[in-house]
């Protein structure tokens, strides 16, 4: 009897202990979400109120299917991140192959040291800083490219670059942290694995193809399929601070254009319609590809 | 493992330990270039005459930046965010994760609350519904809208769930059939044992609230209001004249020793030293922190 009380009143206090964080996810996440429905199909107008505002159904929806702006940001957001994905996945897998082949240990530590560092700077100071290197007169990038006897390269003002720089860029910032995941596979690696290899006349390059790369290809593979939930989060910090209105044709993805729409021009219930229509597709898509990882690498995130 | 000194292992090496330096070269060049701008005098930066040194050195800059009220301002309301910032989101943290890292028999109704924190980690309502809210809450230009819609991070959530799990269940079964309640156990108990895992998650909120710009943006309407990656952003977009027209050493400019460049310099450079000053920390508890997270939960 005693023992049942007391187990129910901490049962009361956990229940009590959640709910403080609970109340302020029901505040800060739950309620826009109600209104974010409600706006969306409605024409919201400022002075009637949430509630006053006309119903008008799926009229925003189609017209993101409609408008070539939302289209174009549909396609770019698409481009960009699948771009991202790939060079973000594999060149962090070949930094931490050869950085595991590195054995003198300070120098190991080091290098990691330099290479995390971008990932810890906001894109607010990156892009002072990329604006400033990869400008056309004078920046420290095209005075090496004009020293090696080519023409300087409009790298954030030309439709031509202006992706590639994206992706570019991007890479410099995570790769050093993105090869965490992969140096800690490798350090997970049984040693006994290469002995045996190197038994079996296995030199360096055939250990790394059969020892190595299968070693680690789970976390390869778990990787790709989580990063599938990103395929329409091109990098809102990234591209905000780096485009400007001559590369909207290659660089407006829909995140920017949502803060257009919204915040700039107050096509409020448009707006809405255009981030819950990617907030739902990045939702199917979450759930999908930790099915996945679950399924086939039998890894649960949640 | 042996290491066998072949030929192709030398050559390896030698490629290797090359290639690794230049990528180092191409991760510091950047830095090193904005700082040297920083102390250069502007004749030089504006002719593009700065590489990787000072020319015509000079902390103008410098002084520019220490006169400059509306960097201090800016400072001053990140300094504020971090000081309402992070508490909160090391209260609320905690408080979420010790229930949930329970089993569904000591807390019933655990994996629906657990539900309702993960779907918000996946689901987002969008930047105008948010917005929306802000204003209606009257929160626009407080600096509550900076710290009350951040105060909950699931993936930190998550994060010190895994490690409460990972203390053993031992010390909570004596505690309890010493007759102690569940909040003694919690305050006296387990957020002692969980230090190292509270230092991550203070270097977490830390840099998320030093990063974030976009809700300053978006939430606050006066200039003044402006937490400082915001205030660098204003000063990125806008042109050379505006910003020199805001400097009040006008025999600075004068002197020809500050323009745009120098000024945008020293103020990014400014701003990176307090990430610079706790690095170490970052980058010992960031990858610890990951390890961490990824233990199965």
């Amino acid at each position: 009897m005693n023992k049942k009380r007391k187990l129910n009143s901490n049962q009361l206090i956990f229940h009590l202990m959640v709910w403080i964080p609970l109340l302020f996810i029901i505040i800060f996440n739950y309620i826009p979400m109600i209104t974010g429905f409600s706006v969306a199909f409605k024409d919201y107008k400022p002075g009637f109120g949430i509630i006053d505002s006309p119903w008008v159904g799926l009229k925003h929806f189609q017209k993101i299917f409609s408008t070539a702006d939302t289209i174009r940001a549909l396609r770019n957001t698409l481009i960009i991140a699948v771009m991202k994905i790939i060079a973000n996945l594999i060149i962090p897998v070949v930094f931490a192959l050869l950085l595991n082949e590195v054995r003198i240990k300070w120098f190991k530590r080091f290098t990691q040291t330099i290479t995390y560092l971008p990932y810890f700077l906001s894109w607010i100071i990156l892009a002072g800083i990329l604006t400033n290197i990869l400008k056309t007169d004078g920046g420290l990038v095209n005075r090496f490219i004009e020293a090696l006897g080519f023409e300087p390269i409009f790298f954030l003002g030309s439709n031509d670059t202006f992706r590639g720089t994206l992706v570019v860029t991007d890479v410099w910032k995570n790769f050093g942290y993105n090869t965490i995941v992969y140096l800690a596979a490798l350090t997970g690696i049984d040693p006994t694995l290469y002995e045996a290899a190197a038994i079996d006349g296995a030199g360096r390059w055939k250990q790394t193809i059969h020892v190595t790369l299968p070693g680690i290809s789970m976390f390869i593979v778990l990787m790709t399929i989580l990063s599938v939930g990103n395929v329409l989060n091109a990098g809102f910090d990234q591209v905000f601070n780096l485009y400007n209105v001559s590369v909207y044709e290659t660089g407006d993805i829909i995140d920017t254009l949502v803060y257009r729409l919204g915040i700039q021009q107050q096509q409020y219930s448009f707006s809405t319609a255009v981030g819950l229509f990617k907030s739902v597709v990045s939702l199917i898509l979450i759930a999908g590809s930790n099915y996945c990882a679950d399924k086939f690498a039998g890894y649960r995130v949640f | 493992m042996k290491e066998y000194k072949t030929t192709g292992r030398i050559i390896f090496n030698i490629f290797n330990y090359t290639f690794i330096t230049l990528v180092l070269l191409l991760c510091l060049f950047p830095l090193i270039h904005i700082l040297a701008l920083s102390f250069s005098s502007s004749a030089y930066t504006d002719a593009n005459l700065v590489t990787l040194w000072p020319k015509g050195f000079t902390l103008a800059a410098y002084k520019y930046v220490i006169q400059n009220v509306k960097f201090w301002q800016s400072f001053g309301v990140t300094l504020k965010r971090l000081a309402f910032g992070v508490p909160i989101n090391l209260i609320l943290t905690i408080l979420a994760a010790y229930p949930l890292s329970k089993e569904e028999s000591a807390f019933r109704g655990r994996k629906y609350y657990m539900g309702m924190f993960l779907f918000v980690m996946i689901f987002n309502a969008g930047l105008v519904p948010n917005y929306l809210l802000i204003k209606d809450l009257k929160l626009m230009d407080t600096i509550w809208a900076l710290v009350l819609p951040t105060g909950i991070n699931v993936f930190n959530i998550v994060l010190m769930m895994n490690f409460f799990r990972g203390i053993p269940k031992e010390i909570e079964e004596s505690a309890l059939v010493d007759g102690a309640r569940q909040h003694v156990i919690l305050f006296r108990l387990f957020i002692p044992l969980a230090k190292p895992s509270i230092a991550t998650i203070t270097l977490f909120s830390f840099m998320s609230h030093w990063n974030a710009w976009m809700d300053g943006r978006i939430y606050m309407n006066n200039m003044e209001n402006y937490p400082l990656q915001t205030y660098l952003q204003n000063v990125l977009e806008s042109s050379d004249q505006v910003m020199l027209n805001t400097v009040n050493l006008q025999s600075l400019i004068d002197q020809m020793a500050v323009s745009g460049q120098n000024l945008r310099a020293a103020q990014l450079f400014v701003s990176i030293i307090p990430l610079l000053m706790i690095y170490p920390f970052l980058q010992k508890y960031f990858t610890t922190g990951l390890v961490m997270g990824s233990v199965k939960g």
